[in-house]
């Protein structure tokens, strides 16, 4: 199967480890894969502050990189629910799709050579869970599922354990993380605490701005506690 | 006025009550989750009631109409108000006719939207708040923080306090029963003297022009049955349109509020008793403004039960007053703006985009998508900071041209210590990540 990998631009700049995972595991699972190197960013930086009505250029990037395939994967929930929520493109829109989304429903990936003998908490990021609903979610009424943690029970040795409130927001939330400076610290210091309490050794998820927020605050406190995308253990030797 | 973010700040540096506060809203809205569980239907019963509210705001003009003559044929006198002036002087008019000069007033936000209680002061005519949490709001001058709980800011010590000031309460002490009894004693009296009692209304019934009221404290019937004059003010989406619906709207409110299954009392008011005169105020004051437009029209569906505030994690670790308006939390971020531009261009802003509010919510309103489209409104109403718009443009070209991506991106990553610095508002609390040598696809090109 030909997929596009689309790597989001803080990822492809700050945390290329998630890229090169991604890379890899969807070449183990037999996957051609090609990165479009011209890409750039899906524009979310400038629509969720308010200024979708500039990001015609970075759009037209994004298309040229990116029509071609059928398949577009991205290690990031939130990237990805924006392309699919905002592209003007139809055609992108309907070939995005989040990389455990993509192992799930399109690959339905059953098995992995993957092992992380560790003790994770899982972090359900928003626009995964409640925008491209990688989970169900603590408000509704519904069957319970995830996605996520169908796919770390395939790795061995890995031990998952959920914070006391299974999906609350960690506080990222794009310019806000910055411009609301002392509600996003507090509320990614209440998230960290929980997965603390649980003393787990990684905080796990699928969306890296989360666990970016997540980190600056682990660093500061000087915690031991580590932070990392779900496909670096996905991805696990 | 402090903006969401300054106020917020303030709020924070108090961690201990901030943390209690987010317990205790976090406490309701786990109290909110099991009684919704409970209830195989529950998202049926979700759906149902936001076809009801589509409906009937696709017929407004309808339905209200329809609502006047039949209250009107029930002896209820009609009023219409096209905005918070029109809807304070009727009113007024209403009291000053009657002669009295002080009243009593069960919980109605539509009030504080109108700023009725100051209004009707500076006329020399004293509100008595009934509710609880109101009465302990309004002894310290303050708004609401909650459209719900609106006291839920401040703990048992507080209220003693206030109540030491105010009731003379023996001081130091925090007892809740013996408190609530004192506010009781204060309360009897005024029920018994007012003439006039002002109520809010949750619900207004086309098919048979009557109205319930809602209370956990029985405050807003104690009122209304006493006084000679009952004036129920309400916002013109508060209409359903039969009785039968009344029932999905009942189960929903109280599950979604406080987890009750049922509020104490579900009032119906039909028609004034014998020698008794009721009035109900229609207000618009922008809510046809916001039904003309298809991105927000969906928000009038809204039956204030504050479900989005106890669930949203900003409103929870910044209490209610930092968003300086009457409604706060997520609904009151999208209603805002709709009054008044620019002073409440903050308050889109003062969310993760999370979504849970959405999901909570009894009539679906799809709350985080109105967010972003305010967010996109008031920008492009020129309400964006100058170095904000800068900022956007610049990155906007940036990311629109490769090249200058990856030029910009290595010079990030080789100068980013120069980001640990003060004037960094991420920095403040948090490391920046720790750039690599690197980048991905300057990896990928070696591969």
């Amino acid at each position: 199967m030909r997929v596009a990998l689309f790597v989001p631009c803080y990822i492809d700049q700050f945390y290329p480890q998630v890229a090169v995972a991604s890379l890899e595991l969807l070449e183990k699972l037999g996957c051609e894969v090609i990165v479009p190197t011209d890409q750039t960013c899906c524009g979310q930086p400038m629509a969720n502050s308010g200024f979708a009505s500039s990001t015609e250029g970075c759009d037209a990037n994004f298309t040229q990189n990116f029509e071609g395939f059928d398949y577009i994967v991205g290690p990031s929930g939130s990237c990805v629910l924006h392309l699919k929520e905002h592209h003007p493109s139809e055609k992108i829109r309907n070939s995005v799709y989040e990389i455990c989304e993509f192992l799930t429903d399109v690959l339905k990936v059953s098995a992995l050579s993957a092992t992380f003998p560790h003790r994770v908490g899982l972090h359900q990021s928003c626009h995964g869970q409640r925008g491209l609903r990688l989970s169900s979610m603590s408000e509704r009424n519904e069957k319970p599922y995830s996605k996520l943690e169908d796919l770390l029970s395939l790795v061995n040795g890995v031990e998952v354990v959920m914070p006391e409130r299974e999906d609350e927001c960690c506080g990222f939330g794009g310019t806000f993380c910055v411009t609301e400076e002392a509600v996003s610290v507090k509320m990614g210091q209440d998230r960290i605490k929980e997965h603390a309490a649980n003393a787990v050794d990684y905080i796990v998820g699928a969306d890296t701005s989360c666990l970016m927020h997540m980190e600056g605050i682990l660093r500061r406190q000087g915690s031991k506690v580590q932070v990392k995308h779900i496909v670096e253990i996905l991805n696990h030797a | 006025m402090l903006s969401h973010s300054e106020a917020s700040e303030n709020f924070i540096a108090d961690a201990e009550r901030t943390d209690w506060h987010d317990e205790t809203l976090w406490f309701v809205r786990a109290k909110r989750d099991k009684a919704s569980k409970v209830l195989p239907e529950w998202e049926a019963l979700r759906e149902h009631a936001s076809q009801v509210k589509d409906h009937t705001l696709a017929n407004l003009g309808e339905y209200l109409v329809a609502f006047e003559a039949k209250a009107n044929a029930n002896g209820i006198h009609v009023h219409w108000a096209a905005d918070a002036a029109e809807h304070n002087a009727i009113v007024h008019k209403i009291i000053a006719d009657q002669g009295s000069k002080i009243l009593v007033k069960s919980k109605s936000m539509l009030t504080e939207e109108c700023h009725l209680n100051d209004y009707l002061a500076e006329k020399g005519i004293e509100v008595v708040d009934t509710d609880l949490g109101e009465r302990i709001v309004q002894f310290r001058n303050e708004a609401p923080s909650h459209i719900v709980l609106p006291a839920i800011h401040l703990k048992k010590e507080d209220v003693g306090e206030t109540f030491h000031k105010h009731l003379g309460t023996p001081k130091g002490n925090k007892d809740p029963q013996f408190l609530t009894e004192a506010a009781r004693q204060h309360l009897r009296g005024h029920f018994l003297a007012s003439e006039v009692a002002i109520t809010g209304v949750n619900f207004a019934i086309a098919e048979t022009g009557e109205f319930v009221v809602c209370t956990n404290e029985g405050n807003a019937d104690m009122g209304a049955h006493l006084a000679k004059v009952h004036i129920a003010c309400m916002g013109i989406e508060k209409i359903i349109p039969k009785r039968a619906d009344l029932a999905v709207f009942l189960r929903l409110l109280a599950r979604s509020a406080t987890g009750q299954l049922i509020t104490t009392y579900s009032s119906h008011f039909h028609k004034p008793r014998e020698g008794q005169e009721m009035h109900i105020v229609l207000l618009d004051n922008g809510r046809t403004r916001q039904l003309a437009d298809p991105k927000y029209k969906n928000s009038l569906k809204c039956i204030r039960c504050a479900a989005c505030f106890n669930t949203c994690p900003v409103y929870r670790r910044s209490g209610g007053h930092s968003y300086h308006q009457p409604v706060a939390g997520p609904i009151g971020s999208i209603l805002a703006p709709n009054i008044d531009k620019k002073a409440n261009a903050d308050l889109p802003f003062a969310s993760t985009l999370c979504g849970s509010c959405s999901n909570v919510c009894p009539v679906k309103i799809n709350i985080h998508e109105q967010l972003w489209f305010w967010r996109q409104d008031l920008m492009a109403a020129g309400l964006a900071p100058i170095g904000k718009s800068i900022g956007m443009k610049l990155m906007a070209y940036t990311l629109a041209h490769p090249a200058i991506y990856r030029l910009g991106g290595s010079l990030l990553r080789r100068f980013s210590g120069l980001l640990n610095s003060g004037l960094n508002p991420w920095y403040k609390q948090r490391e920046m990540p720790q750039a690599p040598k690197e980048s991905f696809q300057e990896w990928y090109k070696k591969r």
